[in-house]
């Protein structure tokens, strides 16, 4: 018997760009691929390779320095071809020149874990580990504590993400392998969050949790805070099904997956569409010729709207390497009086808008729409946060560096993608994704 | 558009850091962001945004108190016609007087506090904000139309100043600006803010109107009854004839300049509750406070307080009330902001209005007071429904 969630508060954006066929028809392997360091949070990278090394799928390109068996692997055969660093010789990325013929063929893990301990070491060896994520702070799991439950996202609810059932069509038996393996590591529950009405089964040795409503209803942190909150001291660990399919290869073949399906959407690309790519491959490669022609400033996000990254037209895929999104960037746009606009495309929750009453989909742009101010609006975050947090007044508690009232106020519970439905509809246009982070960040270095 | 947008483009660097206009910038900023959308896109989390901005917000608000002006105009002159003893009244001369009559109020008033809130973006280097585009237009509608227009500058820049800017500006404020330069004005010169002459406009205004003669009384309803001996209250128009429950509804009475029409203001709270601008939570809750308390008051009447003897629906229509209610009350920075904070607050402005306006007769009116005292707590109630919030999560590490 499986949970039963129902999510009320919440919004579903009605967006032009999503992908409609479930068929995969285009491959891409490009010519180079790039890892940043920074898509792994928590971990302070130490370099296994330099500039011109050759290397191996599944092969160290950097360690945690402080857990030393945790690595980064390279996800293809090929070359180091170039080490990108920033400002105090901050790893940027590391760009490895793809072996288009053998990118496939790498070394293998010896896969027999006897016990809790090898489990660990096997995760972290073969870069499975880093995949995965906490609450508190939605960083990389710390491997000396042991979480209270491991909690699994079956779906994911942002706009115009793609539908896992495609994504992970016929990798039912890796995911079950992969639970299976997480089940030594907790002495708690794995749940796995399924949206109602998907084609996927029962996962043997998982709690299901069927989750019915908008989004967040597919956001791991909703199915937490609704079944189970994290409370202070408590750790959980959170990953997505494709997360745990990419452990169950690894299980059951020794060797981690090169490619990943990649959904293409948003209103500025011609046909969106699934594609199979390599990890890390630029968007350049993915979005050859899809682009819609229409001399506007594009803005191109890997991942989706709400939570993605800005990664320019030069940019790369990024973790969790299944979405990029192409929108216009809106500022060559010259809008007269927009805060008095009747226009129908303009999209808002508002009813004082047109649009609002419209069933259609709307293109919008990444303006943010107004001046930034005060916090005037109560209750807006509320409205779209299906938790037992009071929004506004964490917000506030970070706002002021306030640990004791962070901590009361539930920091432990939240990460940034919690709040951005709120920063969405926030009519003061606050950046509450990044006040959310830098309260994170601030936590725990105070805490640890 | 092109063109405007081109020529604010050239003038932009005359205003910039440098520019011989750069003392202007906030002006300039406000008028740009008025015209035109801001370009600005995102720079970090989410990619896209809400249409909805402040502006759109204050702008609905200004829109559902269009009503409210507009009856307010034409209730003025009618008021000034009647009183006078005239038996016809002209449509478009009466709306012509009374528009007259409050215009200059309304120029003193965005003037005073749109020129303190330019100085003051100006001076902390911020974007000019709206907020007072509602203030603005809300001070001439809750004070008598015959207020002098030096008190409005005066209480107007008191409280833009004590009560907005000295508190970092909007969304700062702690007590809701416009009530507070009506309080200003009431507490500073009671003489003129209460009585039976400041409610009804006396002279012709650029030959409209009549000059009444210093005779007349027009006292408003509530402080007929204030003044009232005995279990008599009988309120009479400035014509001497009863005023009926339907009349305290339409608002064809004499009072601040645009709270007489109950009507009015519920095509304003249509607007604000359809738009999802005004909270329906407090709306809700004021009018079932002061339904409550009213009905409290009726039961236990007596001759000591006339108030008393008002029926409940006449409580509710009278004065500022069903004004504070909706425009008051709900403005969303000084009010509780938690949900169920929502709800006892809205309650205990209904309540506290109509205690403050039957069982205190110096003060005819009790609305205003009522939403500065809870504007006052509502902080604390919040604290209260905060750490419940608290509490749940200690329980849950307990158990």
């Amino acid at each position: 018997m499986s949970l039963q969630l129902k999510i009320k508060k919440g919004l579903d954006l009605e967006l032009a760009g999503k992908v409609e066929s479930d068929k995969v028809e285009k491959v891409v392997i490009p010519d180079h691929i790039a890892i940043f360091p920074d898509d792994f949070p928590g971990l302070t990278p130490k370099l296994n390779i330099k500039e011109g090394d050759p290397i191996r799928k599944g092969q160290p390109l950097f360690h945690d320095k402080v857990h030393e068996e945790m690595n980064v692997v390279s996800p293809v055969t090929g070359t180091i071809k170039e080490i990108v660093r920033g400002e105090r010789r901050k790893i940027i990325r590391i760009v490895i020149a793809v072996d288009q013929q053998n990118y496939d063929k790498g070394i293998s893990q010896s896969v027999n874990p006897t016990d809790d301990e090898s489990v660990i070491k096997l995760l972290m060896q073969s870069g499975m580990w880093v995949i995965m994520r906490q609450l508190p702070f939605g960083i990389i799991p710390d491997p000396q504590v042991r979480p209270r439950d491991i909690f699994i996202a079956g779906f994911d609810s942002s706009p115009l993400a793609p539908d896992f059932d495609v994504l992970l069509k016929d990798k039912v038996n890796l995911i079950v392998a992969g639970v299976e393996l997480l089940n030594h590591l907790t002495d708690g529950k794995v749940y796995v969050t399924r949206r109602r009405g998907s084609r996927m089964p029962d996962i043997p040795g998982a709690e299901m949790i069927d989750i019915d409503g908008p989004h967040p209803a597919g956001n791991i942190g909703t199915a937490i805070a609704n079944i189970a909150p994290v409370n202070k001291g408590e750790v959980v660990w959170t990953l997505s099904t494709i997360t745990a399919a990419r452990i169950g290869t690894m299980i059951r073949s020794g060797a981690i997956a090169p490619t990943s399906l990649v959904a293409v959407t948003g209103s500025e690309v011609k046909h969106p569409e699934f594609i199979r790519t390599l990890v890390g491959a630029p968007l350049k490669a993915i979005l050859e010729g899809n682009l819609k022609d229409d001399d506007r400033h594009k803005r191109y996000i890997s991942g989706n709207l709400l939570t993605g990254i800005n990664v320019g037209p030069e940019g790369y895929i990024r973790w969790p390497f299944y979405q990029v999104t192409v929108i216009p960037e809106g500022d060559d746009v010259a809008e007269f009086m927009g805060w008095a606009s009747l226009s129908p495309s303009k999209m808002s929750v508002s009813r004082s808008f047109p649009g609002h009453f419209l069933h259609r989909l709307f293109s919008p742009d990444a303006r943010i729409k107004g001046g930034r101010r005060a916090m005037i609006m109560s209750g807006e975050y509320e409205s779209v946060m299906p938790m037992d947090i009071l929004p506004e007044y964490l917000i506030k508690a970070i706002l002021s560096k306030d640990i004791d009232n962070m901590e009361k106020l539930g920091i432990y519970e939240v990460i940034p993608e919690d709040f951005a439905l709120a920063e969405y509809v926030d009519t003061s246009k606050l950046e509450l994704q990044k006040i959310v982070a830098e309260g994170l960040e601030y936590l725990r270095k105070e805490t640890e | 558009m092109k063109a405007l947008r081109n020529y604010l483009n050239k003038i932009k660097p005359h205003f910039e850091e440098g520019g011989k206009l750069h003392p202007f910038r906030s002006v300039f900023d406000g008028f740009e962001t008025f015209l035109f959308t801001p370009e600005t896109t995102a720079t970090s989390g989410v990619h896209i945004h809400d249409s909805r901005d402040s502006k759109r917000t204050m702008i609905i608000v200004v829109l559902a108190l269009m009503p409210c002006l507009l009856f307010g105009m034409y209730n003025a002159g009618y008021q000034n016609w009647l009183a006078a003893g005239a038996t016809e009244f002209p449509f478009w001369q009466i709306m012509a007087y009374g528009c007259l009559a409050v215009l200059p109020t309304l120029v003193v008033a965005y003037l005073v506090g749109l020129g303190i809130e330019f100085a003051v973006a100006q001076w902390r280097g911020e974007e000019i904000q709206e907020g007072f585009l509602v203030t603005g237009i809300l001070i001439p509608l809750i004070c008598p139309v015959e207020t002098p227009l030096w008190m409005i500058a005066v209480a107007t820049a008191f409280s833009v100043i004590f009560v907005k800017e000295v508190f970092g500006g909007t969304g700062y404020n702690i007590l809701n600006v416009a009530l507070v330069t009506r309080a200003f004005l009431f507490f500073a010169y009671p003489a003129s803010m209460s009585g039976d002459k400041v409610f009804v406009s006396s002279d012709t205004i650029l030959g409209l109107g009549h000059n009444l003669p210093d005779n007349f009384t027009g006292a408003t309803p509530l402080g007929q009854i204030a003044t009232a001996t005995g279990g008599d209250i009988a309120v009479t128009d400035i014509a001497g004839k009863a005023i009926t429950s339907w009349d305290m509804f339409l608002g064809l009475i004499p009072g601040s300049f645009g709270e007489t029409s109950t009507l009015c203001i519920l095509i304003g709270a249509l607007i604000l509750l359809v738009s999802g601008i005004a909270n329906w939570r407090i709306i809700l809750s004021v009018f079932a406070g002061g339904a409550f308390m009213a009905w409290i008051a009726n039961c236990f009447a007596t001759p000591t307080y006339p108030a008393s003897f008002l029926t409940v629906q006449d409580q509710l229509c009278l004065g500022g009330f069903a004004f504070a209610a909706v425009f008051m009350a709900t403005d969303p920075v000084t009010t509780a902001r938690t949900t169920v904070g929502k709800y006892i607050y809205g309650f205990l402005v209904g309540v506290i209005a109509i205690i403050i306006r039957t069982y205190n007769n110096g003060y005819p009116e009790g609305a205003m007071l009522a939403v500065l005292l809870m504007n006052a707590f509502a902080p604390l109630i919040d604290y209260c429904v905060v750490q419940a919030n608290i509490n749940r999560r200690l329980k849950r590490i307990k158990a």
